[in-house]
């Protein structure tokens, strides 16, 4: 499968600090990526750079094979900006007509479009009188426009209420579905988590993890962990025989490395009359994301 | 590229027309015209001129200071409230070049200043004509201040662009606007006549001044209309400068402007990071 997205060791340079430092990431038709970072690690500065609303300082970018900025680039590339806003006397429906006019899409998908995004009804209000979730809700319609081959949201949950995040991911399944290389920058870990094929974790302008979230946690050699729930009167048994810790009267929890977890899970299988339940929970993207973004220079 | 721009220029025009721009500079330019034009009838007598061409004299007057003022009103905020939305990036991240958006948000402002224009200074006209008598002479006055006051006001709109621009904040771009408009409207004509008061009909006064004078967008759409009407130029006491610079040094520096003007507001806003 051919990449609909390119970045080959982007670099952008301000004021004499690389705020981007050789990132290379790309992206297939239909494919999730979360990107993940810091406040400041770069990731609006690299949706700029594939907008091309700023210019590269090394390293090439490109969009269905075309250059950042050109018209091809742009007819192929949808954006979502973070927080956006619209002239407030406009009505929801003027402003998407708009978008759709430069698109060159013409203005027959507006309708169906904010009623897909849940605007049908506010459709012929000002924009002055929406909420932060119902402008970016807005701001959501208009990457539906026009089937994009690439769409880059910068931080689309921030001000949506939960059922409008479930309704956001909809939308992102939506568009991975039709062929959209889809990259989210979040901070919503947990949703990202479950929502997402991929993972890049950006660091003060470097790339440090690029993978799915199953390698990254493989990788990262985080511990699982193990809840044993013991049969009536077994649980120090279980504790002084694994090592583990007991926990709340009938529990034992322990920590175990990512290649050790069938062996221990087959063990406790094994001893079906002391043991009632196992629960294993995973190392979670919040765990990794500090594993990765926070890792310090040693 | 045409279908881009009128798609700007419509939602522009929908924004002049909610936020009640078009209805305030249509009001602000019928009532200062009515008023000038009946403040101004007195003299008619004394000068031998008819009720338009005075009228049309007062206006000139009134619309080197309204049309700027105007015109920057309306784009200030074009391009730095984008910005501050954080919509202009979204905007750019269409197939509209930013020269499109540009000629766009111009076709729209400028269409609503000409609007505002002709209603108020043909209505004003017309009255004056009405009551006092026009002929063919005083009407093409009439029709040149409109046509004239457009120019200015679309030179001006180009500055707005440029200042909106470059400023980075509706506020900071407010701020330069106001800076502008008392450069070219107040300030200039002021240090001019400072010079020429210090110079005593010296030859600054008889061969610089003159073009100083018509290099400044706001004095050269003074010196047009009275160079082209000597009735007009009388009426406001400008025959002298007027009869010293070859008829075209006006229209020229115009034009000059107009151009330049939006040459540096497309540099401008091409520099522009959102």
């Amino acid at each position: 499968m051919t990449d609909i997205l390119t970045i080959d060791s982007a670099s952008k340079r301000r004021a004499d600090q690389l705020t981007l430092d050789s990132v290379s990431l790309t992206l297939a038709p239909g494919e999730r990526v979360a990107l993940l970072g810091h406040n400041g690690a770069g990731k609006s500065t690299l949706m700029k750079l594939i907008l091309g609303l700023t210019k590269l300082d090394g390293g090439t970018i490109r969009i269905a094979g075309a250059k950042p900025g050109s018209t091809a680039a742009r007819l192929a590339t949808a954006f979502l900006p973070e927080a956006v806003s619209f002239h407030k006397s406009l009505t929801g429906r003027d402003q998407l007509a708009l978008f759709a006019r430069l698109a060159g899409v013409g203005t027959t998908p507006v309708a169906g479009l904010l009623e897909r995004v849940g605007l049908a009804d506010a459709a012929d209000r000002r924009i002055g009188t929406y909420s932060k979730g119902m402008r970016q809700r807005l701001g959501l319609a208009q990457v539906l426009l026009g089937k994009p081959a690439v769409a880059l949201l910068d931080e689309p949950t921030s001000g949506l209420d939960p059922i409008s995040r479930q309704e956001l991911y909809a939308i992102i399944d939506e568009l991975a579905a039709q062929g959209t290389a889809v990259l989210v920058a979040s901070h919503a870990l947990t949703e990202v988590e479950a929502r997402t094929d991929r993972i890049a974790i950006l660091r003060k302008g470097k790339l440090v993890a690029d993978d799915t979230l199953a390698s990254l946690s493989q990788r990262a050699g985080l511990p699982t962990r193990l809840r044993i729930r013991a049969r009536h009167g077994e649980a120090d048994r279980i504790a002084a025989d694994t090592g583990g810790q007991r926990i709340n009267g009938a529990s034992v929890e322990l920590l175990c490395a990512p290649e050790a977890k069938m062996d221990q899970l087959r063990r406790f299988a094994a001893m079906s009359d002391a043991v009632e339940d196992i629960e294993m929970t995973p190392p979670r993207l919040e765990d990794l994301y500090r594993h990765y973004a926070q890792e310090t220079v040693q | 590229m045409i279908g881009r721009i009128l798609a700007v220029a419509r939602t522009e025009a929908l924004i002049v027309r909610r936020n009640r721009w078009l209805f305030l500079a249509t009001l602000i330019m019928l009532l200062f015209a009515l008023a000038l034009t009946f403040a101004g009838s007195a003299p008619t007598g004394t000068l031998g001129a008819d009720r338009l061409t005075v009228a049309v004299a007062s206006m000139t007057t009134l619309s080197v200071y309204l049309a700027p003022l105007l015109a920057l009103m309306m784009s200030f905020d074009s391009i730095a409230g984008e910005a501050d939305r954080g919509s202009l990036a979204l905007l750019l991240s269409y197939p509209a070049g930013r020269g499109e958006i540009l000629g766009g948000k111009y076709l729209a402002h400028l269409a609503a200043l000409a609007f505002a224009m002709i209603v108020g200074f043909g209505t004003a006209g017309a009255i004056a004509g009405a009551t006092g008598g026009a002929g063919t002479q005083s009407v093409l006055a009439l029709l040149r201040l409109i046509g004239t006051s457009i120019l200015l006001g679309a030179v001006f709109l180009a500055f707005g662009y440029m200042l909106s621009a470059l400023a980075g904040s509706p506020a900071a771009a407010a701020g330069m606007s106001a800076a502008l408009w008392l450069v070219f409207v107040v300030l200039y004509d002021l240090g001019l006549l400072g010079a020429v008061v210090v110079d005593s009909g010296g030859y600054f006064t008889q061969h610089v001044f003159p073009w100083v004078l018509a290099a400044n967008p706001a004095d050269a759409f003074r010196l047009w209309n009275m160079a082209a009407s000597p009735d007009v130029a009388l009426a406001t006491g400008m025959a002298g400068v007027s009869a010293s610079l070859p008829a075209w040094a006006a229209p020229v520096s115009l034009g000059v402007w107009l151009v330049a003007g939006f040459a540096m507001a497309r540099t401008a806003f091409r520099r522009l990071e959102p």
